[in-house]
This record gives structure tokens, C-alpha cells and sequence, in this order.
């Protein structure tokens, strides 16, 4: 069992997506068990993939047992099985909080939901486990495709339009990555990321290649919305189903930072990425253009969601940073990043999601006095809230901690001075949310002032009328990992994290 | 001169891609965009195809296999053009049908609920629904 688990965690998803289809037009209520068993079937795999990297090593499974230049190579490291563990968990979870969502959103249309959401799994899943570029684009496009039709779904009017501008804008970002697999492989006559990695050291002086990597690294910055390349992002999550938004927010953009890390140290060495080409300082730079316009434009929002959206954008610029500075004690914080705010992200948004649940809306307005509503909720969303501004208990301060350091030893302030300037805004953008839960100001009350100020409090004191379980648990969860996680950091970098660092750093 | 006609694939390649990105770009109307996209598409997979070919060679059946003796015969690689990259778009092409098609449902719903699908009338219809 474990020798096949590589296989095993993609096709389960996979063969389970189309089962679903057939289980579906004979009882549609068995679809919810159906997803929820396979998923947690992939996070038992994913577990035991991680074990067997820790215990015994690199895991290279060859497909059909081709050998790997030629046969297509699942090679999982440390770095692979630590995203493998993210996507499998989070999937999971976010599993059991869809349930009431789509009962409530698209009643209709469980049985093809759930089809896609198993495809969208496999595809993530997909893209971290393989070894070879190619394999890896048709993953991308598995993702992708189950992502445009996830987002269509969504019940505002505006959803499909913004489907299909992502829907645009992806194409382009995955034509360039299969341009840039071509050149390759018109220059070494090889799809094997590891056989890649032994031939193209002799052939850097060549253009096609310089031309190769330009092609992968803006075909992979769409696709995970860094800075310039963002605009499908804010609209396809702010009109996308509440489970939707949360898993692609909390997963899609991670695994796209993953792609980049592998292009550029394991296709690429170390050396090319970042002295022959100083491609690391110029994703420095626009990663530093993220994180400040991202945050500038949360201020802004006045949709939670959306708001969330343009913060997804600048973590994605902390996690790029964290790579670009292209030192120890950077690049384990952009990992650390990477989980943490996997977690964040899914809390948020699975919080806004709840809200939107019971009250309709998730303009920032609606969150007044929540906390007397749904004050697990609320206090889910504040931790969250607050370890994405990077709070010390909270998780998120560790990877910031090393963010900053590893800014700080590569000599670059000028980037830790804008990663903290860049948490302050993040503290500005999340406060204004969670003053409208917790201390929301009068000044509407006191506006309408026939009414008298108690009596207009009274009403306001609602009942507790929390989301259902199956949505609070999840939150919960992920709440708790969040402060859990964080106490572990050390656990994490000795165990998983220092042996995913590329040599040369 | 040379540089243009000996590598003709590659500009033939370029200026189609270029004109595609063009039209998923500048044009408002989603049907063009759509045709832009499936352009930028086909020059991908005719780059692809072309970098596998050789002047004078035939599809990669080694003949001396029929006869038995293919085994005490070096094969002649520059009599067979190169497979590789030929079954790598028909996988290609396969994902772009689905990308085609998914593009065409969302074009559906969009006019359905718009009914329109000049990008900027669907705009302002948006601009004017939100003022109200």
C-alpha cells in the first residue's frame, strides 16, 4: 500500500470524481460521503508519504516502470510532501464545510459540484506530486478548468464574466509555461525535471533557454497572481461560491508559488535563477509592489471578500519575497508562510462564508455586532485575522519573524522595512473589520436620533445564532491549527523544512 | 534574409501567436476573445509539431523491425521525425477543446444574463445596476 501510495493519492480523487457522477444520478444524498472518504483517504496517503520521505528518503515511483528519462517520474522530496499535506488537509476540511453551503447556494447542482471539487483536487494534487514539466501542465489545466466552472457557479450575476476573464488570463499563463516546456525541450530533448536539471547547466549561455525561463516564470506569476499579473483574482473569488473561494484562495495560489520554487531551483540551478539571471531581484521588487498595493487596495474594499482577496494578493508577495532573497532563513519562512497561511486564508474566508450564510451579505457593515451572533465565528476570524497581521502567539508572526530575518540577512532592509510596513497596513485593513464586530461605532444610531440610544442597542443584541456545525467546525479547526501550528514552528523546520532548502543558499 | 527563411516555422509561429494575444487583449467583444484565444492555441501547437519534423524523413516506424533484423541494424535517426512532441499536443489540443468549451458555457451564461456580449455594454449595464 505504502510503495503505491504516490499513484494512490492521485487516482482515488480522480476515479472518485466520476464515481460520484454515477452515485449521484442514483442518490444524490450519498455524494457528500462519497467526497468526504476520499478525502480523507488522500490525507491518510499524504501522511504516509511524508512519514516514508522523512523515514527512508526521496520517493522516486516510476509510472508503468519506465524508466524516468523517458517514463513519466512522481518524485517526491521534502518539499513535495509538505504541499502534498497542505492540499490533502485543507481540501478535507473544507470538504465538510461545503456541505451547507451548496445546499443553500446551488441546491441543484451538488452531484456536478462535487464531480468538479474531486477534480480540482486531483489537479492540485497532480501538480506537487509529479516529476516531469509536462505532466505537470496537464495538471495545471485539470486545476484550472475545475476552477473556471467552480466560480461560475457562484450565485452572483457577475460570476460567470469573471470566470471567464480568469479563464483568459490563465490560458495565457498556461500557454507560456507549455512555451517554455517546448524550448526546453528543443534544447535538451528532455521532460524530466531531474534529467533537466543535469543537462541544462552546460547550455545556459543559450538564449532559447533565457527565453525558456522567462516563459515559465510569467506563465507561473499568473497563475499564482503576483503583483501586475493579479486582476482575475479579486473578482473570480469575491463572486465564487463561499467553499470555492476558500479552497482556490487557501490552496491555488500556494501550489503556484511551489511550481515557481521548482522551476527555479530544481529545472534551474540555484546559481542560474539568481546570479546569472538576477530574476530573484526583480521578483523581489515586484513581490515588495504586491504586498504594498495589495494591502493599499484592502484598505479600500468595503466587501469582506473582496478585501480578503486583494490580502491573498499580498501574501503571495510575502511568499515570493520569503523565495527571492534567496537565503536560509528566507526561504523557510516562505515555506512556513505557505502553511500558515493556507490556514489563514481558509479560516477567513470559511468565517465570511459563514457570515454570508446567515445574514446574506458580507459588506463590512453586515459584521456589526456579530460577535453577539456568532461569537465562535468571530473569535475564529479574529485569530485568524490577527496571524495574518502577524500578532506573536499566532502563527503567522513566526513566518514573518523569518521573513524579516532572512530580508535582514541578505542584506536587502529596504525589503524588511517594507514587509512590516506592509503587516501595518494589514493591521489597518483587518482592524476596521474587527471593530465592526466587536466595538462597532453609533454614529448611525445616532443619526436617526428619535430613537433613544439603549433601546436601539436592545435591538441590536440578538439571539446567539451560530452556523450550522458542519460550517463551524471546519472554522474552528482551522482556528485552532492556527494557534497550534505556531507553537510547532520549530518541530516544522527541524523535521520537514531545512532539508527542502535548495543547495547553494 | 537566412534568418527569416531558415527558420520560417518559428516566425510563421510568432506573428500567429501575436495576432491571437492581440485579439484576447484589445478585443471587447468575448466571441473574439475567445477566437484570439483558440489562434494563440493553434501557433503553440504548430510550433510544437514543426519542431519535430526533419526535411526528407517518414513517420517513426523502424521498417527493418517487420523483417527481424532491426536488432543487429543501428537505427537511422535522421530517417524518422520525432514523435515526441506530436503526442505531446494531442494532449494539448485535447485540453484546449475543454478550455474551448468551458469558455463557450460561461459565454452562454453571460448572455444569458447580460444579453449582450460586448464587454463594455455588459460594463455599464453592471456600473448602472449598482447605482441603483
Amino acid at each position: 500500500m505504502t510503495a503505491q501510495a504516490p499513484i494512490l493519492i492521485i487516482i482515488i480523487p480522480l476515479i472518485a470524481s466520476f464515481l460520484n457522477v454515477i452515485i449521484g444520478l442514483w442518490r444524490k444524498r450519498l455524494c457528500y460521503p462519497l467526497v468526504i472518504i476520499t478525502l480523507s483517504l488522500s490525507v491518510i496517503l499524504s501522511i504516509s508519504i511524508l512519514n516514508t520521505v522523512i523515514t527512508q528518503g526521496v520517493i522516486h515511483y516510476r509510472l508503468g516502470g519506465w524508466e524516468p528519462p523517458w517514463g513519466i517520474e512522481y518524485v517526491i522530496d521534502h518539499l513535495n510532501a509538505f504541499i502534498l499535506i497542505i492540499v490533502s488537509f485543507i481540501s478535507f476540511t473544507i470538504a465538510i464545510y461545503s456541505k451547507r453551503n451548496v445546499e443553500q447556494e446551488f441546491p441543484e447542482k451538488t452531484v456536478y459540484f462535487y464531480t468538479i471539487y474531486l477534480l480540482l483536487v486531483t489537479g492540485l494534487l497532480g501538480i506537487t506530486i509529479t516529476g516531469d514539466v509536462f505532466n505537470l501542465y496537464v495538471f495545471l489545466e485539470i486545476t484550472s478548468l475545475a476552477v473556471y466552472a467552480l466560480i461560475a457557479i457562484g450565485r452572483d450575476k457577475k460570476a460567470p464574466l469573471a470566470s471567464f476573464n480568469y479563464l483568459i488570463m490563465g490560458t495565457i499563463g498556461a500557454c507560456f509555461y507549455l512555451l517554455g516546456v517546448g524550448y526546453l525541450y528543443i534544447v535538451t530533448g528532455s521532460l524530466n525535471m531531474a534529467d533537466l536539471g543535469r543537462l541544462l547547466p552546460d547550455l545556459y549561455h543559450s538564449k532559447v533557454v533565457l527565453a525558456a525561463f522567462a516563459f515559465f516564470t510569467v506563465g507561473v506569476a499568473i497563475k499564482m497572481a503576483l503583483f501586475p499579473l493579479h486582476v482575475w483574482l479579486p473578482d473570480a473569488y469575491t463572486y465564487a461560491p463561499s467553499t470555492v473561494s476558500a479552497f482556490a484562495a487557501s490552496t491555488m495560489t500556494k501550489v503556484g508559488v511551489y511550481v515557481m520554487i521548482r522551476i527555479m531551483f530544481t529545472v534551474f540551478e540555484p546559481r542560474f535563477s539568481i546570479v546569472m539571471l538576477p530574476s530573484t531581484e526583480i521578483l523581489g521588487w515586484v513581490a515588495s509592489g504586491a504586498m504594498i498595493f495589495g494591502c493599499i487596495l484592502a484598505i479600500a474594499q468595503t466587501d469582506v471578500k473582496r478585501m480578503l482577496s486583494y490580502i491573498l494578493i499580498a501574501e503571495v508577495g510575502y511568499i515570493v519575497i520569503g523565495v527571492s532573497v534567496a537565503n536560509r532563513a528566507g526561504f523557510t519562512g516562505a515555506l512556513l508562510y505557505i502553511l500558515f497561511d493556507a490556514f489563514t486564508m481558509a479560516c477567513l474566508f470559511m468565517a465570511a462564508g459563514a457570515v454570508m450564510h446567515k445574514t446574506g451579505e458580507t459588506s463590512i457593515h453586515g459584521f456589526r455586532h456579530l460577535h453577539r451572533r456568532m461569537p465562535l465565528t468571530m473569535a475564529a476570524f479574529s485569530i485568524a485575522a490577527l496571524s495574518a497581521i502577524g500578532v506573536p502567539p499566532f502563527a503567522g508572526f513566526f513566518s514573518k519573524w523569518y521573513l524579516v530575518l532572512g530580508a535582514i540577512d541578505a542584506g536587502k532592509w529596504i525589503f524588511a522595512v517594507l514587509l512590516l510596513l506592509s503587516s501595518l497596513l494589514v493591521a489597518v485593513a483587518f482592524f476596521r473589520i474587527i471593530q465592526n464586530v466587536y466595538f462597532p461605532p453609533y454614529e448611525i444610531l445616532i443619526a436617526g436620533s428619535e430613537i433613544a440610544l439603549p433601546s436601539a442597542r436592545n435591538d441590536k443584541i440578538t439571539l446567539m445564532d451560530e452556523a450550522p456545525m458542519s460550517m463551524l467546525l471546519p472554522i474552528v479547526i482551522m482556528a485552532a491549527g492556527i494557534l497550534l501550528l505556531g507553537f510547532f514552528s520549530g518541530r516544522i523546520i527541524s523535521t520537514i523544512i531545512q532539508f527542502t532548502v535548495p543547495g547553494g543558499f | 534574409m537566412e534568418f527569416i527563411i531558415g527558420k520560417f516555422n518559428y516566425w510563421i509561429y510568432i506573428v500567429l501567436m501575436m495576432i491571437g494575444f492581440y485579439a484576447m487583449i484589445a478585443k471587447s467583444n468575448l466571441v473574439k476573445k475567445l477566437v484570439g484565444m483558440n489562434i494563440f492555441q493553434t501557433a503553440i501547437i504548430l510550433f510544437f509539431i514543426s519542431i519535430g519534423s526533419k526535411k526528407g524523413a517518414t513517420i517513426p516506424i523502424i521498417q527493418e523491425g517487420a523483417t527481424g533484423d532491426a536488432v543487429n541494424q543501428a537505427v537511422n535517426v535522421a530517417r524518422y521525425i520525432n514523435p515526441l512532441p506530436h503526442v505531446l499536443m494531442l494532449t494539448a489540443i485535447v485540453v484546449m477543446v475543454s478550455t474551448f468549451g468551458v469558455a463557450m458555457a460561461l459565454i452562454i451564461m453571460i448572455f444569458r444574463k447580460y444579453k449582450t456580449l460586448e464587454e463594455d455594454e455588459i460594463l455599464e449595464i453592471m456600473r448602472s445596476e449598482e447605482n441603483k
